[in-house]
């Protein structure tokens, strides 16, 4: 029987297994895997310019696409570089695989150059993970992870690959052996006794509320389709997480907008009085539920997630369905059509949303002088290819909010974004990564200047691979999320949250060869979002905005749905120590 | 500002679990990741063929915290089951330890004496000390430490807590 190099059947199991991009950046440790890369041409290798850019880039193609984003890396710096975007596809439940080189065998342990604890480093931000240490094992734990990886809640999985096993030789792999791990076993389909009991509780419910979130876009497509349905059935309003915009359409007039700590007024007076709470692959995370004793007070909480430990973990509930959300959704459909029910008559219901939606809390005055408001670039630039569905990938700020508020999503896997981490530095990979996934797509990374600059080099790639993403810096020159909790919470001592020393963006871009313009004052901002569109390439955009714009609606950390800040005239002052202990 | 504490129970888990490489950092991480106690933690293997062990896990948590414990547990890859066996019905819990006591005259006397009620053998002896091993439950174990401490206790190793259901019934 003929052997083949540990990195040979790296390469090959990757390619059976249906990869066809891998993000990564080549080092001593994975030189090996390099050379067999170069040796074929069925796998499309990336060459990102940071660690951590090979990681975002890849949970954008995953999120944008469905398929799990594959990284690889070196030993040492290029794990640890790592670790932030294999963290945030943990808290965001991304399907990820990500092979890291190691030093030989015989070296670990040794302090040896560009040696790190890989497997040590990763053990809790990876669903699992895995060290290598024989040539023949390659296949198996490769097939393996994408397993544990793309089932149950998806998640990040590492596979650590010493340089003698990438040479050392073993029989070729048999491409049809099957998984055959017994511990793990994800529960997808869910106890029709909890089906039959949700089913009835909303046939009942004279307030009920859909609260979704990014499981629904993990199940798929058909998930997003399922809950359009069902909330036709049932004719109850639909809320969701950050993660999960677009897995119903903000066009339909069930939509209440998003939850929680910038969510509409509507969102969390309705989570507020509601009679009964459907929570569908969502996690009652601190952002949604504001202070807890305060949570729904009135409302029986039903929780349908795939993964068993985010039940009763925040908030607890009625009923725990264990399934995938999709799935889950098939069978309350299903039952709700054999049981004959209709939909009950809300009208006062909805006749106190409509009361809450008159505030109108997302609206904003323009500014004065021509000076553009954040929101309003976002709303232009929503206007402006609303018909070209576009895929939005954010950095983390108020530039992220404000875009969850203002672009309106009718898709899923149009809108991505670092939920769980709020990590900075994620957008622009991101799209990278989502336009590698979907070459004819336009795809725009809503920025702000102080996050871009996290994963600025990414620039390079986008160049490199002629991707044509689109780059909208939203610039107030300010951590505009950092000084609004400083107004909020320190009487605007702005300690370290100005951005100082700014580069100037349009030079910047031309150095890296894309196109780049600047907004200033409305006048130019339809005129210049129309030439970042018209030009079929990589275009960056410095849209000056207002500087000290503040981010409303607001629950402050630790404050009830009920106690919003609806405009910044409440925001301002000191705040008690039990308040400042408050993320 | 002050941090509030729970009032909290103790519970014995058995966590059965793929013996891989660094199943119990994972176990032991996993716990001080999500800020849960230990107070005991034993691991061995349990097959013949050396795949599977079995961690038994002394823990004090509240209700929900403990409801947590046992999800994060049941979800980590290698995990086969997780029995709260204090929630479980009746079970054992054994631990051993070995106890060193120097000292001669009435203090030498009252040791052995001691140990005789508590049923401890003597596995080593000089002139002037005894090695004792003890086995029973952690009270047990506790009270004969404690009194030891009176006749001239100078080393104490013990293994932590072994537990297993009562009745005809595996878990």
């Amino acid at each position: 029987m003929t052997e083949k190099s540990g990195a040979d059947i790296l390469i090959e199991t990757l390619t059976d297994l249906g990869v066809e991009v891998v993000f990564g950046y080549p080092g001593g440790a994975v030189l090996p895997i390099y050379d067999a890369l170069f040796q074929q041409d069925r796998i499309k290798h990336i060459l990102v310019r940071h660690e951590q850019a090979a990681t975002h880039a890849a949970e954008g193609y995953a999120r944008a696409t469905g398929k799990p984003g594959v990284v690889l890396v070196t030993s040492g710096p290029g794990a640890t570089n790592a670790v932030t975007g294999i963290t945030d596809a943990l808290m965001d439940s991304i399907p990820m695989v990500v092979i890291t080189g190691q030093v030989a065998t015989q070296l670990i342990g040794t302090d040896a150059f560009q040696e790190a604890d890989t497997i040590g480093i990763t053990r809790h931000c990876t669903k699992h993970n895995y060290l290598v240490k024989a040539p023949g094992r390659i296949a198996p734990v490769i097939r393996e992870a994408f397993h544990i990886a793309t089932s149950g809640r998806p998640g990040p999985v590492l596979i650590d690959i010493p340089k003698n096993v990438q040479v050392a030789t073993a029989p070729a792999a048999d491409p049809a052996a099957p998984v055959t791990r017994t511990t793990y076993r994800p529960v997808t389909q869910p106890d029709p006794e909890g089906i039959e009991a949700v089913i009835e509780m909303l046939a009942a419910a004279e307030r009920p509320i859909l609260y979704t979130g990014g499981g629904i876009i993990n199940s798929g497509p058909k998930a997003s389709e399922y809950l359009r349905e069902l909330a036709a059935l049932t004719g109850a309003p639909v809320t969701s997480t950050l993660m999960g915009l677009g897995a119903f359409p903000a066009s339909s007039p069930q939509w209440l907008g998003m939850l929680g700590m910038h969510g509409t007024y509507e969102a969390n007076l309705a989570m507020n009085k509601a009679d009964l709470i459907v929570a569908i692959g969502s996690r009652f995370d601190d952002r949604v539920t504001g202070r807890l004793d305060a949570f729904a007070p009135n409302a029986k909480k039903v929780h349908i997630d795939i993964d068993r430990s985010s039940v009763n973990k925040n908030v607890r509930v009625d009923l725990a369905i264990i399934g995938d959300a999709g799935a889950a959704m098939q069978a309350m459909i299903d039952l709700w059509k054999t049981r004959g029910h209709q939909a009950a008559d809300l009208t006062e219901w909805w006749n106190r949303i409509d009361g809450w939606r008159a505030v109108r809390s997302l609206d904003f005055d323009d500014g004065k002088d021509g000076v553009i408001m954040p929101q309003r670039a976002i709303r232009a630039l929503w206007e402006a290819t609303r018909d070209r569905n576009p895929i939005i990938t954010t950095e983390v700020g108020q530039h992220q909010m404000w875009a969850a508020q203002h672009f309106g999503f009718d898709d899923p896997n149009k809108w991505l974004t670092s939920g769980g981490l709020g990590t900075m530095g994620y957008g622009l990979p991101a799209a990278i990564g989502a336009q590698l996934g979907h070459p004819d797509a336009l795809v725009i990374d809503i920025a702000g200047e102080a996050s871009i600059q996290m994963n600025i080099q990414e620039l390079g790639t986008a160049i490199q691979y002629r991707l044509p993403v689109k780059l909208f810096i939203l610039n107030n020159e300010y951590m505009g999320m950092v000084r609004q909790w400083q107004e909020l919470t320190y009487s605007s001592r702005y300690s370290e949250s100005y951005s100082d020393a700014l580069p100037d963006f349009v030079k910047l871009a031309e150095a890296y060869g894309w196109k780049g313009l600047r907004i200033e004052g409305m006048q130019e901002l339809q005129p210049g979002i129309d030439e970042m569109l018209a030009y079929d390439g990589p275009v960056l955009v410095d849209c000056r905005v207002a500087k000290l714009a503040n981010c409303f609606p607001m629950i402050p950390s630790g404050a009830a749905h009920t106690e919003m800040l609806l405009g910044g005239a409440e925001v301002s002052g000191e705040m008690d120590d039990e308040a400042k202990a408050l993320v | 500002m002050h941090i509030k504490e729970e009032s909290v129970e103790r519970h014995t888990l058995s966590v059965v679990v793929d013996n891989e490489p660094g199943i119990l950092a994972r176990i032991a991480g996993m716990f001080t990741a999500r800020g849960y106690n230990i107070s005991s933690l034993t691991v061995s293997e349990i097959t013949d063929d050396d795949l599977v062990s079995r961690l038994t896990i002394v823990t004090h948590a509240s209700a929900p915290v403990m409801e947590q414990i046992i999800a994060q547990l049941d979800r980590l890859v290698p995990v086969h089951k997780v029995t709260d066996l204090s929630v479980h019905g009746e079970h054992v819990e054994r631990e051993l330890a070995l106890v060193k006591v120097v000292g001669t005259g009435d203090h030498r006397i009252e040791a052995l004496r001691l140990a005789e009620v508590y049923r401890a053998r003597v596995v080593d002896a000089t002139i002037s000390s005894f090695v004792f091993e003890v086995t029973g439950g952690t009270e047990k174990i506790d009270k004969f430490l404690e009194l030891m401490r009176e006749v001239g206790l100078v080393e104490v190793a013990r293994t932590g807590v072994a537990a297993i259901a009562r009745g005809k019934e595996a878990v």
